[in-house]
């Protein structure tokens, strides 16, 4: 099952090699990483999407809480939380194609924010879900280039059941 | 008053109570050599090889419970102390390495002698750091110091730039240690503690699975109250030797695969495996789904991480050993019906009793060749377990864990978790240099002990009285009693001809040598080489081909053992 990790790290050299290491030198998988530094000094914030059985989560878990300079460890996945990823996707649009592409885009809530004569370049931001909904709609036009942040999450103030 | 870095570094490892560093000088560390001798309190031991400094260190930690230290230069100084990171990260052993670096403008260029030892240690230290500023060098070293100690312990290394060592600042050692992302669990959960005097209550058939962190927390007199007052046997790891007595009638010996019958059959009969400071390595469960069928599991470990890693627990307790065993004895002694649990286990103490005797580790002897199950038997017999004994790794190793008995924690170092060749012989200076009124004695392969026997020329030049004792089999004994059982007797590789004159050899180094053939003449030479105030070698010629047993093979369900 896929896990997404909230990981509060102290925010200095070295710190994403020994979490990324952590999972290579297990046998660990990471799906998706995404780090930016916080509000507060000196710390960051790691997003992780990983997948396995219960028992592996358990382990990259404590294995992250055990690491010296991580601070938190929070499993965004039994919570109710908010999922966003960003991604660019720069699409064949030629002349005829074009206007069907935009509305794509305009469904999608994209912003377009690159245009020549033969492609478009959309931004999107949205969960799993809608970004593999927009690429499968937009594979038939010709992806040229494709470029994804990875998750963010954040857990949700109300957790309603 | 402005110190370097190198003078502040000392002054750290005197504030930290350190007397003993083993170490290899050079380039990148040329500073600290440079102040050394302005700290007489701090004693340098000058190794033949880094693998030596390291595991040296590691035997000092292992034997005084206190962090063993290291200095090696940059580069190949740094990477030769791997192999012995390593070992003490997975035998949860403090250890500070102080490795030196080139200065921080040439980091990153492949300058001479440089190397990234944080990127390659990184996976085998409980933390590391590279200080690039030598304000922040006190901290660090305190810090290190906190972190290698405390919680699992663990090696810490500490890299350190040549133009840190060379820069100055006034020496502050801060006085408090905050780390808001490092804080190890140590009281158990009083509920679970409970849990667990609820199932001993009901428990007919109980056993003690100890290991390392028995010995790492100082809880041995727990362990032994609590095993004897409820008469529960007990069974340890290789690392958990000496945290009970081994002359108990409890004690059942090692268990896994080499364990004795007695302790894997009660695994496998057991309705309630209290596991302590264990981390159930492959070594020791063998087939995971057979291991402790029966039974319910409580598990107590400071580490969450070693819960549930391999098993499933039934009753988790993320604690000190010490802390934990304290907490299960404060509420067993409010139950006044103690004696009738311990009666309760009355029939399983008999057929515990039954399979010790019917199958207790045996040997045939012989005059000549020696066997050496004899001479590791005759060992404990003149030293009475008030050796420190070592080992290296193979047949050595087992035959030294399974017909020596341990009373006492601290008096087994070896390498279990990594499995090291050549830890031997350097750890017993390193507990030597801790201990130099007791004998220290290496119990050794002829293959592993040529992986470090430069050290010869550490312990004469400092009259490291180390007792080595080779069980010279001319062979790579433990791997060809594999390829004996296993691979159809296809011996590749494993024959040691051409082994050097190990007499001559601890002769060439200014030791004494002693060679022995026959059986009769063990039990004297020992006690010569024992004797004599110096550093010896006793090589025992033994029979090439005996084997380990009984032996579960790899993968195997404890139950299933080769029987001699
Ligand atoms: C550094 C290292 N290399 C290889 C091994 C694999 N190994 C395990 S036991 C063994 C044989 C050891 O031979 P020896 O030291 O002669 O001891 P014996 O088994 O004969 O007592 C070997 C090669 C190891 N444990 N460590």
């Amino acid at each position: 099952m896929r896990h997404v990790l909230s990981v509060l790290v102290e925010n200095e050299p070295g710190v994403l090699s020994r979490v990324v290491g952590l999972f290579s030198g297990r046998g660990f998988n990471i799906e998706t990483l995404n780090v930016g530094p916080t509000l507060e000094d000196g710390l960051s914030l790691m997003t992780i999407t990983t997948s396995g059985e219960e028992q592996i989560i358990e382990q990259i878990t404590k294995q992250l809480r055990k690491l010296v300079t991580v601070v938190k460890v929070v499993d965004l996945t039994h919570l109710q939380s908010v999922e966003r990823e960003m991604v660019l996707i720069k699409v064949n649009a030629e002349d005829e194609r074009r206007a069907e592409v935009l509305r794509i885009a305009d469904i999608f809530r994209c912003k377009v924010v690159d245009v020549s004569g033969n492609d478009l370049t959309l931004e999107i931001t949205g969960d799993q879900g809608k970004i593999r909904a927009i690429v499968s709609l937009l594979q038939r036009f010709g992806i040229k280039e494709f470029a994804r942040t990875g998750t963010v999450a954040m857990r949700r103030s109300m957790q309603v059941d | 008053m402005e110190r370097t870095g190198a003078q502040v570094l000392l002054e750290c490892l005197l504030q930290e109570g350190v007397e003993s560093i083993f170490g290899f000088p050079g380039g990148a560390v040329i500073d600290i050599y440079h102040h050394l001798p302005e700290y007489p309190a701090l004693r340098h031991f000058l190794v033949r090889h880094e693998q030596g400094a390291i595991h040296a260190a590691d035997g000092y930690a292992r034997a005084t419970g206190r962090v063993g230290v290291c200095l090696v230069t940059s580069g190949p100084g740094a990477t030769n102390t791997v192999t012995g990171i390593a070992t003490a990260y997975m035998d949860s052993i403090p250890v500070v390495i102080i490795t030196g670096q080139v200065p921080t403008p040439l980091i990153g260029n492949d300058a001479f002698q440089e190397v990234d030892i944080v990127g390659i240690s990184r996976p085998c230290v409980k933390h590391n750091y590279l200080v690039k500023d030598v304000k922040d060098l006190a901290w660090i070293i305190k810090q290190a110091f906190y972190l290698a100690r405390t919680g699992r312990p663990g090696p810490v290394l500490v890299d350190l730039p040549k133009d840190v060592l060379q820069a100055k600042t006034v020496f502050e050692y801060p006085e408090a240690i905050s780390m808001r992302s490092y804080n190890p669990n140590l009281a158990p959960n009083r509920r679970q503690v409970r849990k667990v005097t609820e199932l001993l209550r009901q428990s007919r058939r109980p056993l003690v699975y100890s290991g390392g962190g028995v010995i790492s927390s100082d809880a041995a007199e727990e362990l032994t109250w609590l095993c004897r007052t409820l008469r529960i046997p007990v069974t340890s790891t290789l690392m958990g030797l000496g945290a009970f007595p081994g002359d108990d009638p409890l004690w059942l010996g090692m268990l896994g695969m080499h364990g004795t019958y007695a302790a894997n059959m009660a695994v496998g009969h057991t309705d309630l495996l209290l596991a302590v400071g264990a981390r159930f390595d492959d070594r020791v469960t063998g087939k995971i789904s057979s291991f402790a069928p029966s039974a319910q599991v409580v598990h107590i470990d400071v580490d969450p991480t070693s819960i549930r890693k391999n098993v499933n627990v039934d009753v988790p307790i993320v604690a000190d050993c010490r802390q934990a065993l304290r907490g299960i004895r404060e509420e067993l002694e409010i139950c006044p019906d103690l004696p009738d649990w311990s009666d309760a286990h009355q029939s399983w103490l008999e057929q515990v009793g039954e399979w010790q005797r019917d199958h207790p580790l045996r040997y045939t002897f012989s005059e000549e060749p020696i066997k050496p199950q004899f001479v590791v038997e005759k060992i404990y017999e003149l030293t009475k377990g008030e050796a420190i004994i070592t080992t290296e790794v193979g047949q050595n190793q087992m035959w030294a864990a399974q017909f020596s008995k341990f009373h006492r924690p601290r008096t087994f170092l070896t390498s279990g978790g990594l499995g090291t060749m050549g830890y031997g012989f350097p750890a017993a200076i390193g507990a030597q240099v801790a201990f130099p009124d007791k004998l220290v004695i290496d119990i050794a392969g002829d293959g592993s002990i040529q992986m470090n026997i430069q050290e010869m020329a550490t312990a004469v030049s400092y009259n490291i009285p180390v007792k080595i004792v080779i069980l010279n089999n001319g062979y790579l004994g433990m791997v060809r009693q594999w390829q004996e059982l296993f691979y159809a007797k296809n011996y590749c590789a494993t024959c040691m001809h051409l082994n050097p004159d190990f007499v001559k050899l601890a002769e060439a180094y200014g030791a004494a040598g002693f060679r022995v053939t026959k059986a009769a003449d063990v039990e004297r030479v020992l006690k010569e080489a024992f004797a004599i105030p110096g550093p010896a070698i006793v090589d025992v010629v033994v029979e090439p081909e005996e084997n380990v047993y009984p032996m579960v093979p790899a993968g195997a369900a404890l139950t299933d053992m080769l029987l001699v």
